[in-house]
Protein backbone atom coordinates (compact mmCIF):
# COMPACT_ATOMS: atom_id res chain seq x y z
CA UNK A 1 0.00 0.00 0.00
CA UNK A 2 1.26 3.39 -0.69
CA UNK A 3 1.93 5.85 2.43
CA UNK A 4 0.49 9.03 2.13
CA UNK A 5 2.96 11.78 3.14
CA UNK A 6 1.21 13.32 5.92
CA UNK A 7 1.14 9.55 7.09
CA UNK A 8 5.14 9.17 6.48
CA UNK A 9 5.38 12.62 8.15
CA UNK A 10 3.68 11.35 11.16
CA UNK A 11 5.72 8.53 11.66
CA UNK A 12 9.65 10.68 11.61
CA UNK A 13 8.59 11.60 14.99
CA UNK A 14 7.27 8.44 16.41
CA UNK A 15 9.32 7.46 19.14
CA UNK A 16 7.71 3.89 18.93
CA UNK A 17 9.57 2.99 15.64
CA UNK A 18 13.09 2.66 15.46
CA UNK A 19 15.93 5.04 14.19
CA UNK A 20 16.58 3.23 11.11
CA UNK A 21 13.24 3.03 10.12
CA UNK A 22 13.12 6.45 10.91
CA UNK A 23 16.17 7.62 9.06
CA UNK A 24 15.26 5.73 5.89
CA UNK A 25 12.06 7.85 5.94
CA UNK A 26 13.32 10.51 6.14
CA UNK A 27 15.66 9.96 3.62
CA UNK A 28 13.05 8.91 1.47
CA UNK A 29 10.82 12.52 2.38
CA UNK A 30 14.07 14.33 1.88
CA UNK A 31 14.60 13.35 -1.37
CA UNK A 32 11.25 13.96 -2.63
CA UNK A 33 11.56 17.36 -1.28
CA UNK A 34 14.75 18.09 -3.43
CA UNK A 35 12.66 16.83 -6.17
CA UNK A 36 9.96 19.84 -5.74
CA UNK A 37 12.75 22.39 -4.91
CA UNK A 38 14.31 21.41 -8.14
CA UNK A 39 11.44 21.43 -10.03
CA UNK A 40 9.97 24.68 -8.86
CA UNK A 41 13.98 25.67 -9.89
CA UNK A 42 13.86 24.76 -13.68
CA UNK A 43 10.35 26.84 -13.86
CA UNK A 44 12.17 29.97 -11.92
CA UNK A 45 15.17 29.68 -14.34
CA UNK A 46 13.38 29.15 -17.32
CA UNK A 47 10.71 32.20 -16.86
CA UNK A 48 13.60 34.65 -15.77
CA UNK A 49 15.51 33.94 -18.42
CA UNK A 50 12.71 34.46 -20.96
CA UNK A 51 12.20 37.65 -18.83
CA UNK A 52 15.89 39.01 -18.86
CA UNK A 53 16.09 38.15 -22.95
CA UNK A 54 13.24 39.96 -24.06
CA UNK A 55 14.48 43.27 -22.02
CA UNK A 56 17.62 43.04 -22.83
CA UNK A 57 16.45 42.47 -26.53
CA UNK A 58 18.55 39.23 -26.71
CA UNK A 59 15.29 38.01 -28.09
CA UNK A 60 12.19 39.81 -30.01
CA UNK A 61 9.38 40.49 -27.34
CA UNK A 62 7.02 41.25 -30.05
CA UNK A 63 7.35 37.43 -31.39
CA UNK A 64 8.50 35.72 -28.15
CA UNK A 65 6.39 37.62 -25.73
CA UNK A 66 7.11 37.94 -22.13
CA UNK A 67 5.93 36.29 -18.71
CA UNK A 68 5.23 39.68 -17.77
CA UNK A 69 3.66 40.72 -20.54
CA UNK A 70 1.40 37.37 -20.96
CA UNK A 71 0.19 38.16 -17.27
CA UNK A 72 -0.57 41.47 -17.99
CA UNK A 73 -2.60 40.90 -21.02
CA UNK A 74 -4.63 38.20 -18.98
CA UNK A 75 -5.36 40.89 -16.37
CA UNK A 76 -6.59 43.35 -18.70
CA UNK A 77 -8.74 40.14 -21.00
CA UNK A 78 -9.68 38.98 -17.45
CA UNK A 79 -11.44 42.48 -16.71
CA UNK A 80 -13.93 42.48 -19.21
CA UNK A 81 -14.12 38.92 -18.82
CA UNK A 82 -13.44 38.59 -22.63
CA UNK A 83 -10.73 35.38 -21.73
CA UNK A 84 -13.13 33.46 -19.69
CA UNK A 85 -15.53 33.16 -22.20
CA UNK A 86 -13.22 31.83 -24.24
CA UNK A 87 -12.02 29.67 -22.06
CA UNK A 88 -15.68 29.06 -21.34
CA UNK A 89 -16.13 27.83 -25.06
CA UNK A 90 -13.18 25.56 -25.36
CA UNK A 91 -14.61 23.91 -21.98
CA UNK A 92 -18.28 23.28 -23.02
CA UNK A 93 -16.94 21.87 -26.13
CA UNK A 94 -14.49 19.70 -24.53
CA UNK A 95 -16.72 17.94 -22.13
CA UNK A 96 -19.62 17.85 -25.04
CA UNK A 97 -16.98 15.12 -26.83
CA UNK A 98 -15.53 13.97 -24.02
CA UNK A 99 -19.17 12.64 -23.01
CA UNK A 100 -20.36 11.73 -26.52
CA UNK A 101 -17.15 9.48 -27.00
CA UNK A 102 -17.27 8.15 -23.91
CA UNK A 103 -21.07 7.28 -24.63
CA UNK A 104 -20.73 6.23 -28.49
CA UNK A 105 -17.27 4.27 -27.53
CA UNK A 106 -19.06 2.29 -24.86
CA UNK A 107 -22.19 1.53 -27.04
CA UNK A 108 -20.33 0.63 -30.17
CA UNK A 109 -18.16 -1.62 -28.13
CA UNK A 110 -21.37 -3.27 -26.62
CA UNK A 111 -22.23 -3.92 -30.00
CA UNK A 112 -19.81 -4.91 -31.10
CA UNK A 113 -19.13 -7.77 -27.98
CA UNK A 114 -22.91 -8.74 -28.58
CA UNK A 115 -22.84 -10.06 -32.31
CA UNK A 116 -19.63 -11.37 -33.23
CA UNK A 117 -20.76 -11.35 -36.99
CA UNK A 118 -20.77 -7.63 -36.29
CA UNK A 119 -17.52 -7.00 -35.29
CA UNK A 120 -15.99 -8.89 -37.48
CA UNK A 121 -17.28 -7.16 -40.73
CA UNK A 122 -16.45 -3.70 -38.80
CA UNK A 123 -12.88 -4.38 -38.20
CA UNK A 124 -11.12 -3.22 -41.25
CA UNK A 125 -12.80 -0.17 -41.38
CA UNK A 126 -12.43 0.65 -37.05
CA UNK A 127 -8.72 -0.26 -37.84
CA UNK A 128 -8.38 2.55 -40.98
CA UNK A 129 -10.24 5.05 -39.25
CA UNK A 130 -8.52 4.52 -35.94
CA UNK A 131 -5.04 5.40 -37.81
CA UNK A 132 -6.21 8.17 -40.40
CA UNK A 133 -4.55 11.17 -38.47
CA UNK A 134 -8.14 13.06 -37.80
CA UNK A 135 -6.97 16.54 -38.53
CA UNK A 136 -6.88 15.54 -42.27
CA UNK A 137 -10.64 15.14 -41.98
CA UNK A 138 -11.46 18.56 -40.40
CA UNK A 139 -11.68 20.77 -43.34
CA UNK A 140 -14.77 18.08 -44.85
CA UNK A 141 -16.64 18.63 -41.55
CA UNK A 142 -16.25 22.27 -42.13
CA UNK A 143 -17.61 21.67 -45.91
CA UNK A 144 -20.16 19.43 -44.44
CA UNK A 145 -21.21 21.00 -41.67
CA UNK A 146 -20.68 24.90 -41.91
CA UNK A 147 -17.84 26.50 -39.81
CA UNK A 148 -20.06 26.52 -36.26
CA UNK A 149 -19.72 24.33 -32.99
CA UNK A 150 -21.14 21.21 -34.55
CA UNK A 151 -18.03 20.78 -36.36
CA UNK A 152 -15.39 21.32 -33.97
CA UNK A 153 -17.36 18.68 -31.86
CA UNK A 154 -17.63 16.45 -34.78
CA UNK A 155 -14.08 16.75 -35.33
CA UNK A 156 -12.84 16.32 -31.98
CA UNK A 157 -14.93 13.01 -31.32
CA UNK A 158 -13.73 11.65 -34.17
CA UNK A 159 -10.49 12.03 -32.76
CA UNK A 160 -10.80 9.88 -29.64
CA UNK A 161 -13.86 7.43 -30.55
CA UNK A 162 -12.32 5.01 -32.56
CA UNK A 163 -9.06 4.31 -30.11
CA UNK A 164 -11.92 4.08 -27.29
CA UNK A 165 -13.71 1.34 -28.92
CA UNK A 166 -11.64 -0.62 -30.01
CA UNK A 167 -9.67 -0.81 -26.70
CA UNK A 168 -13.13 -1.44 -24.83
CA UNK A 169 -13.87 -4.09 -26.83
CA UNK A 170 -10.56 -5.94 -26.36
CA UNK A 171 -11.30 -5.50 -22.80
CA UNK A 172 -14.50 -7.02 -22.94
CA UNK A 173 -13.76 -9.82 -24.76
CA UNK A 174 -10.60 -10.26 -22.41
CA UNK A 175 -13.27 -10.89 -19.64
CA UNK A 176 -12.12 -14.29 -17.85
CA UNK A 177 -14.73 -17.37 -20.03
CA UNK A 178 -15.56 -19.13 -16.30
CA UNK A 179 -17.06 -15.83 -15.16
CA UNK A 180 -19.82 -15.73 -18.30
CA UNK A 181 -20.05 -19.31 -17.84
CA UNK A 182 -21.05 -18.44 -13.63
CA UNK A 183 -24.03 -16.41 -14.96
CA UNK A 184 -25.17 -18.80 -17.54
CA UNK A 185 -24.88 -21.72 -14.57
CA UNK A 186 -27.21 -19.45 -12.53
CA UNK A 187 -29.58 -19.12 -15.15
CA UNK A 188 -28.86 -16.02 -17.24
CA UNK A 189 -28.61 -14.66 -20.28
CA UNK A 190 -26.42 -12.75 -22.27
CA UNK A 191 -27.89 -9.38 -21.25
CA UNK A 192 -27.06 -10.66 -17.37
CA UNK A 193 -23.82 -11.31 -18.79
CA UNK A 194 -23.46 -7.55 -19.79
CA UNK A 195 -24.82 -6.24 -16.92
CA UNK A 196 -23.55 -8.38 -14.16
CA UNK A 197 -20.03 -9.05 -15.01
CA UNK A 198 -18.75 -7.20 -18.60
CA UNK A 199 -19.83 -3.68 -17.67
CA UNK A 200 -18.74 -3.95 -14.19
CA UNK A 201 -15.56 -6.02 -14.44
CA UNK A 202 -14.93 -3.10 -17.31
CA UNK A 203 -15.23 0.03 -14.92
CA UNK A 204 -11.26 -0.04 -14.17
CA UNK A 205 -11.04 0.09 -17.94
CA UNK A 206 -13.56 2.58 -18.67
CA UNK A 207 -12.03 5.16 -16.09
CA UNK A 208 -8.41 5.00 -17.65
CA UNK A 209 -10.11 5.04 -21.09
CA UNK A 210 -11.47 8.35 -19.96
CA UNK A 211 -8.12 9.83 -18.61
CA UNK A 212 -7.01 9.44 -22.25
CA UNK A 213 -9.98 10.66 -23.70
CA UNK A 214 -9.86 13.72 -22.03
CA UNK A 215 -6.64 15.26 -23.06
CA UNK A 216 -7.59 13.69 -27.09
CA UNK A 217 -11.13 15.74 -26.76
CA UNK A 218 -9.15 18.84 -26.01
CA UNK A 219 -6.31 18.00 -29.23
CA UNK A 220 -9.70 17.50 -31.11
CA UNK A 221 -11.35 20.94 -29.99
CA UNK A 222 -8.14 22.89 -30.37
CA UNK A 223 -8.09 21.73 -33.93
CA UNK A 224 -11.42 22.46 -34.19
CA UNK A 225 -11.09 25.85 -33.52
CA UNK A 226 -8.29 26.40 -35.40
CA UNK A 227 -10.21 25.87 -38.45
CA UNK A 228 -14.22 26.83 -37.73
CA UNK A 229 -14.34 28.57 -34.41
CA UNK A 230 -15.51 32.31 -33.59
CA UNK A 231 -14.40 31.97 -30.13
CA UNK A 232 -12.12 29.76 -28.18
CA UNK A 233 -8.86 29.40 -27.19
CA UNK A 234 -7.96 27.24 -30.49
CA UNK A 235 -9.35 30.58 -32.07
CA UNK A 236 -7.77 32.90 -29.65
CA UNK A 237 -4.01 31.28 -30.80
CA UNK A 238 -5.08 31.22 -34.33
CA UNK A 239 -6.28 34.73 -34.65
CA UNK A 240 -3.49 35.97 -32.54
CA UNK A 241 -1.08 34.60 -34.45
CA UNK A 242 -2.61 35.76 -37.95
CA UNK A 243 -2.78 39.87 -36.05
CA UNK A 244 0.68 39.08 -34.49
CA UNK A 245 -0.45 39.32 -30.65
CA UNK A 246 2.12 37.05 -29.97
CA UNK A 247 0.88 37.37 -26.38
CA UNK A 248 -2.63 36.19 -27.24
CA UNK A 249 -0.96 33.33 -28.56
CA UNK A 250 1.41 32.59 -25.63
CA UNK A 251 -1.32 32.99 -22.91
CA UNK A 252 -3.60 30.77 -24.34
CA UNK A 253 -1.13 27.77 -24.66
CA UNK A 254 -0.29 28.80 -21.00
CA UNK A 255 -3.77 28.59 -19.97
CA UNK A 256 -4.17 25.05 -22.02
CA UNK A 257 -1.47 23.48 -19.94
CA UNK A 258 -3.46 24.41 -16.88
CA UNK A 259 -6.36 23.33 -18.36
CA UNK A 260 -5.33 19.80 -19.56
CA UNK A 261 -3.55 19.41 -16.31
CA UNK A 262 -6.30 20.63 -13.81
CA UNK A 263 -8.90 17.74 -16.26
CA UNK A 264 -6.56 15.36 -15.85
CA UNK A 265 -5.95 15.39 -12.29
CA UNK A 266 -9.58 15.17 -11.73
CA UNK A 267 -10.12 11.98 -13.60
CA UNK A 268 -6.97 10.32 -11.90
CA UNK A 269 -8.73 11.41 -8.79
CA UNK A 270 -11.56 9.93 -9.47
CA UNK A 271 -9.79 6.78 -10.54
CA UNK A 272 -8.67 6.33 -6.97
CA UNK A 273 -11.95 7.16 -5.02
CA UNK A 274 -12.90 4.33 -7.47
CA UNK A 275 -9.95 2.07 -6.30
CA UNK A 276 -10.42 3.17 -2.85
CA UNK A 277 -14.23 1.63 -2.95
CA UNK B 1 -35.66 -44.48 -4.26
CA UNK B 2 -36.74 -41.64 -6.65
CA UNK B 3 -34.67 -41.22 -9.63
CA UNK B 4 -33.29 -37.74 -9.57
CA UNK B 5 -31.54 -38.05 -12.88
CA UNK B 6 -30.81 -40.46 -15.11
CA UNK B 7 -28.69 -40.56 -18.53
CA UNK B 8 -28.96 -42.75 -21.39
CA UNK B 9 -26.74 -43.20 -24.14
CA UNK B 10 -25.45 -39.88 -23.68
CA UNK B 11 -23.17 -38.79 -27.09
CA UNK B 12 -21.20 -35.43 -27.68
CA UNK B 13 -18.80 -34.11 -29.89
CA UNK B 14 -17.07 -31.09 -29.98
CA UNK B 15 -16.32 -29.28 -33.27
CA UNK B 16 -13.25 -26.87 -33.78
CA UNK B 17 -11.66 -25.98 -37.15
CA UNK B 18 -9.09 -28.51 -36.69
CA UNK B 19 -12.05 -31.12 -36.84
CA UNK B 20 -14.30 -33.20 -34.47
CA UNK B 21 -13.59 -34.39 -31.15
CA UNK B 22 -15.58 -37.01 -29.62
CA UNK B 23 -15.89 -36.27 -25.94
CA UNK B 24 -18.84 -38.21 -24.59
CA UNK B 25 -19.18 -41.81 -25.86
CA UNK B 26 -22.42 -44.11 -25.30
CA UNK B 27 -22.94 -42.75 -21.33
CA UNK B 28 -25.66 -43.95 -18.97
CA UNK B 29 -26.07 -43.99 -15.33
CA UNK B 30 -28.90 -43.50 -12.57
CA UNK B 31 -28.68 -40.71 -9.55
CA UNK B 32 -31.05 -41.50 -7.24
CA UNK B 33 -32.50 -38.62 -4.71
CA UNK B 34 -30.47 -37.80 -1.86
CA UNK B 35 -26.92 -39.61 -3.12
CA UNK B 36 -23.77 -38.21 -3.10
CA UNK B 37 -21.86 -39.68 -6.31
CA UNK B 38 -18.35 -39.09 -7.23
CA UNK B 39 -16.95 -39.13 -11.08
CA UNK B 40 -13.38 -39.67 -11.29
CA UNK B 41 -11.21 -39.71 -14.49
CA UNK B 42 -8.19 -39.00 -16.34
CA UNK B 43 -7.58 -35.24 -17.20
CA UNK B 44 -9.11 -33.86 -20.14
CA UNK B 45 -11.76 -37.03 -20.62
CA UNK B 46 -14.79 -35.07 -20.75
CA UNK B 47 -15.71 -34.48 -17.47
CA UNK B 48 -16.52 -30.84 -17.18
CA UNK B 49 -18.38 -31.55 -20.77
CA UNK B 50 -20.51 -34.28 -18.87
CA UNK B 51 -21.60 -31.45 -16.52
CA UNK B 52 -22.30 -28.79 -18.64
CA UNK B 53 -24.78 -31.22 -20.39
CA UNK B 54 -26.40 -31.83 -17.30
CA UNK B 55 -26.56 -28.33 -16.55
CA UNK B 56 -27.97 -27.81 -19.75
CA UNK B 57 -25.73 -25.28 -21.18
CA UNK B 58 -24.98 -27.58 -24.10
CA UNK B 59 -27.19 -29.49 -25.99
CA UNK B 60 -25.95 -33.59 -26.72
CA UNK B 61 -25.27 -35.03 -29.76
CA UNK B 62 -27.97 -37.37 -29.27
CA UNK B 63 -29.07 -39.79 -26.27
CA UNK B 64 -31.11 -38.54 -23.42
CA UNK B 65 -30.57 -36.83 -19.61
CA UNK B 66 -33.79 -36.48 -17.57
CA UNK B 67 -33.48 -34.98 -14.25
CA UNK B 68 -37.11 -35.66 -12.44
CA UNK B 69 -38.04 -37.05 -15.31
CA UNK B 70 -38.30 -34.02 -17.42
CA UNK B 71 -35.53 -33.15 -20.24
CA UNK B 72 -31.89 -31.58 -18.73
CA UNK B 73 -32.52 -28.14 -21.44
CA UNK B 74 -36.18 -27.16 -19.32
CA UNK B 75 -35.37 -28.66 -15.92
CA UNK B 76 -31.86 -26.38 -16.76
CA UNK B 77 -33.09 -23.79 -13.66
CA UNK B 78 -33.05 -26.55 -11.14
CA UNK B 79 -29.58 -27.53 -11.21
CA UNK B 80 -26.41 -25.87 -9.23
CA UNK B 81 -23.23 -25.39 -10.34
CA UNK B 82 -20.09 -25.51 -8.51
CA UNK B 83 -16.85 -24.27 -10.84
CA UNK B 84 -13.48 -25.13 -10.27
CA UNK B 85 -12.81 -21.30 -8.94
CA UNK B 86 -15.70 -19.97 -6.71
CA UNK B 87 -15.78 -16.92 -9.18
CA UNK B 88 -16.90 -14.32 -6.43
CA UNK B 89 -17.36 -10.97 -8.23
CA UNK B 90 -14.83 -8.55 -6.59
CA UNK B 91 -16.68 -5.48 -7.23
CA UNK B 92 -19.72 -6.94 -5.09
CA UNK B 93 -19.80 -7.40 -1.51
CA UNK B 94 -20.20 -10.95 0.07
CA UNK B 95 -23.99 -10.51 0.61
CA UNK B 96 -24.22 -8.95 -3.28
CA UNK B 97 -22.14 -12.12 -4.37
CA UNK B 98 -25.13 -14.54 -2.80
CA UNK B 99 -28.03 -12.80 -4.30
CA UNK B 100 -26.58 -12.83 -8.00
CA UNK B 101 -28.50 -15.68 -8.72
CA UNK B 102 -31.48 -14.68 -7.73
CA UNK B 103 -31.22 -11.57 -9.16
CA UNK B 104 -30.71 -13.28 -12.46
CA UNK B 105 -33.68 -15.43 -12.15
CA UNK B 106 -35.83 -12.09 -10.46
CA UNK B 107 -36.27 -14.31 -7.64
CA UNK B 108 -35.23 -11.63 -4.90
CA UNK B 109 -37.88 -10.95 -2.16
CA UNK B 110 -38.13 -10.06 1.63
CA UNK B 111 -38.31 -14.12 2.37
CA UNK B 112 -34.35 -14.44 0.62
CA UNK B 113 -33.39 -11.90 2.68
CA UNK B 114 -34.41 -13.87 5.65
CA UNK B 115 -33.22 -16.87 4.25
CA UNK B 116 -29.41 -15.56 3.34
CA UNK B 117 -29.11 -14.07 6.64
CA UNK B 118 -29.95 -17.53 8.05
CA UNK B 119 -27.40 -19.59 5.59
CA UNK B 120 -24.92 -16.87 6.94
CA UNK B 121 -24.80 -17.55 10.55
CA UNK B 122 -24.89 -21.07 9.83
CA UNK B 123 -22.24 -21.19 7.73
CA UNK B 124 -20.19 -18.40 9.83
CA UNK B 125 -20.28 -15.54 7.49
CA UNK B 126 -22.46 -13.24 9.14
CA UNK B 127 -19.67 -11.26 10.13
CA UNK B 128 -18.37 -10.98 6.43
CA UNK B 129 -21.58 -9.90 4.66
CA UNK B 130 -20.40 -6.72 3.80
CA UNK B 131 -16.45 -7.42 3.31
CA UNK B 132 -15.35 -7.70 -0.25
CA UNK B 133 -15.11 -11.79 -1.22
CA UNK B 134 -10.92 -10.08 -1.58
CA UNK B 135 -11.04 -10.09 2.52
CA UNK B 136 -11.96 -13.75 2.64
CA UNK B 137 -9.98 -16.89 3.20
CA UNK B 138 -10.17 -19.56 0.40
CA UNK B 139 -12.33 -21.93 2.36
CA UNK B 140 -14.95 -19.36 3.41
CA UNK B 141 -14.90 -17.83 -0.75
CA UNK B 142 -15.91 -21.83 -1.18
CA UNK B 143 -18.87 -21.74 1.27
CA UNK B 144 -19.73 -18.15 -0.06
CA UNK B 145 -20.11 -19.66 -3.68
CA UNK B 146 -21.68 -22.49 -2.29
CA UNK B 147 -24.32 -20.82 -0.25
CA UNK B 148 -24.93 -18.71 -4.17
CA UNK B 149 -25.93 -21.93 -5.63
CA UNK B 150 -28.11 -23.15 -2.73
CA UNK B 151 -30.08 -19.97 -2.69
CA UNK B 152 -31.94 -20.87 -6.26
CA UNK B 153 -32.53 -24.22 -4.59
CA UNK B 154 -31.20 -26.82 -7.03
CA UNK B 155 -32.92 -30.15 -7.29
CA UNK B 156 -28.74 -31.81 -8.35
CA UNK B 157 -25.73 -29.86 -7.26
CA UNK B 158 -22.78 -30.47 -9.92
CA UNK B 159 -19.74 -29.63 -8.42
CA UNK B 160 -16.61 -29.49 -11.21
CA UNK B 161 -13.23 -30.40 -8.87
CA UNK B 162 -14.34 -27.58 -6.62
CA UNK B 163 -11.56 -27.79 -4.27
CA UNK B 164 -8.87 -28.18 -6.43
CA UNK B 165 -7.60 -24.38 -6.56
CA UNK B 166 -6.71 -24.91 -2.70
CA UNK B 167 -4.00 -25.86 -1.14
CA UNK B 168 -4.19 -29.57 0.15
CA UNK B 169 -4.67 -28.45 4.15
CA UNK B 170 -7.62 -25.79 3.40
CA UNK B 171 -8.88 -28.49 0.89
CA UNK B 172 -9.62 -31.30 3.15
CA UNK B 173 -11.58 -28.64 5.35
CA UNK B 174 -13.35 -27.19 2.85
CA UNK B 175 -14.59 -30.90 1.46
CA UNK B 176 -15.75 -31.40 5.22
CA UNK B 177 -17.61 -28.35 5.43
CA UNK B 178 -18.92 -28.57 1.77
CA UNK B 179 -20.10 -32.34 2.13
CA UNK B 180 -21.72 -31.04 5.74
CA UNK B 181 -23.35 -28.52 4.06
CA UNK B 182 -24.44 -30.32 1.51
CA UNK B 183 -25.90 -32.88 3.22
CA UNK B 184 -27.18 -30.80 5.86
CA UNK B 185 -29.61 -29.92 3.06
CA UNK B 186 -30.20 -33.19 2.02
CA UNK B 187 -29.22 -32.33 -1.71
CA UNK B 188 -28.44 -34.11 -4.68
CA UNK B 189 -24.85 -34.13 -5.42
CA UNK B 190 -22.76 -35.15 -8.58
CA UNK B 191 -18.91 -34.62 -7.77
CA UNK B 192 -16.58 -34.32 -10.49
CA UNK B 193 -12.64 -34.86 -9.58
CA UNK B 194 -9.55 -36.48 -10.50
CA UNK B 195 -8.45 -36.93 -6.47
CA UNK B 196 -9.50 -40.83 -5.97
CA UNK B 197 -9.26 -40.14 -2.22
CA UNK B 198 -11.57 -37.31 -2.26
CA UNK B 199 -14.53 -39.20 -4.02
CA UNK B 200 -13.82 -42.38 -1.76
CA UNK B 201 -14.48 -40.02 1.07
CA UNK B 202 -17.32 -37.51 -0.02
CA UNK B 203 -19.46 -40.24 -2.33
CA UNK B 204 -21.77 -43.03 -1.85
CA UNK B 205 -20.68 -44.00 -4.98
CA UNK B 206 -18.36 -43.63 -7.76
CA UNK B 207 -18.14 -43.77 -11.39
CA UNK B 208 -14.61 -44.15 -12.93
CA UNK B 209 -14.33 -42.81 -16.64
CA UNK B 210 -12.32 -44.01 -19.01
CA UNK B 211 -10.12 -41.32 -21.41
CA UNK B 212 -11.32 -39.65 -24.06
CA UNK B 213 -14.36 -39.83 -25.46
CA UNK B 214 -15.43 -40.63 -21.67
CA UNK B 215 -17.25 -43.85 -21.24
CA UNK B 216 -18.21 -45.55 -17.46
CA UNK B 217 -15.21 -47.80 -16.93
CA UNK B 218 -16.42 -49.08 -13.55
CA UNK B 219 -19.36 -48.28 -10.78
CA UNK B 220 -17.76 -48.93 -6.96
CA UNK B 221 -20.32 -48.91 -4.15
CA UNK B 222 -18.56 -47.00 -1.21
CA UNK B 223 -19.44 -48.52 2.20
CA UNK B 224 -17.25 -47.57 4.92
CA UNK B 225 -17.00 -48.33 8.30
CA UNK B 226 -17.15 -44.83 10.66
CA UNK B 227 -17.26 -44.71 14.01
CA UNK B 228 -19.80 -42.06 14.51
CA UNK B 229 -21.45 -39.83 12.23
CA UNK B 230 -19.89 -40.14 8.56
CA UNK B 231 -17.44 -37.39 7.62
CA UNK B 232 -15.25 -37.03 4.67
CA UNK B 233 -12.53 -36.23 7.16
CA UNK B 234 -13.31 -39.62 9.33
CA UNK B 235 -14.33 -41.35 6.18
CA UNK B 236 -9.92 -41.41 4.89
CA UNK B 237 -9.25 -43.52 8.33
CA UNK B 238 -11.88 -46.02 7.82
CA UNK B 239 -10.05 -49.54 7.19
CA UNK B 240 -12.37 -50.15 3.57
CA UNK B 241 -10.33 -47.03 1.96
CA UNK B 242 -7.16 -48.06 1.26
CA UNK B 243 -8.64 -51.27 -0.65
CA UNK B 244 -11.48 -49.14 -2.62
CA UNK B 245 -8.23 -46.38 -3.41
CA UNK B 246 -6.38 -49.39 -4.81
CA UNK B 247 -9.23 -50.56 -6.70
CA UNK B 248 -10.04 -47.43 -8.18
CA UNK B 249 -6.51 -46.86 -8.95
CA UNK B 250 -6.22 -50.29 -10.63
CA UNK B 251 -9.26 -49.40 -12.92
CA UNK B 252 -8.05 -45.77 -13.88
CA UNK B 253 -4.51 -47.21 -14.62
CA UNK B 254 -6.11 -50.12 -17.31
CA UNK B 255 -7.38 -47.12 -18.91
CA UNK B 256 -3.80 -45.65 -19.72
CA UNK B 257 -2.69 -49.26 -20.27
CA UNK B 258 -5.24 -49.23 -23.63
CA UNK B 259 -3.90 -46.02 -24.52
CA UNK B 260 -0.60 -47.04 -24.82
Amino acid sequence: MKQSKRNLKRIVSDTNVSVAQRTYIKKYLSMLQTVKIIQLLILIFFLAAWEITTRLNIIDSFVFSSPVKVVDCFLEMAKDGEIFYHIGITLAETFISFALVILIGILVAVLLWWNERVSRVLEPYLVVLNSLPKSALAPVFIVWLGANMKTIIVAAVSVAVFGSIITLYTNFKEVEEDKLKLIRTLGGTKKDILLKVILPSNIPVIISVMKVNIGLSLVGVIIGEFLAAKAGLGYLIIYGSQVFRLDWVIMSIVILCILATILYKVLTWIEKKYNNN
Amino acid sequence: MKEMLSIDRLNYSYHSLNGETQAISDLSFKVYEGEFVAFVGPSGCGKSTLLSLIAGLITPGSGSILINGQEAKEAGKNIGYMLQKDHLLDWRTTFKNLTLGLEIQNKLSKSSYVMINEMLSTYGLINFQNAKPTELSGGMRQRAALIRTLLLEPDILLLDEPFSALDYQTRLEVADDIWGIIHKEKKTAILITHDIGEAISMADRVFVLSERPATIKAEIEINLTIDGIRTPLRARSAPEFTSYFNQIWKELNTNEAIQA
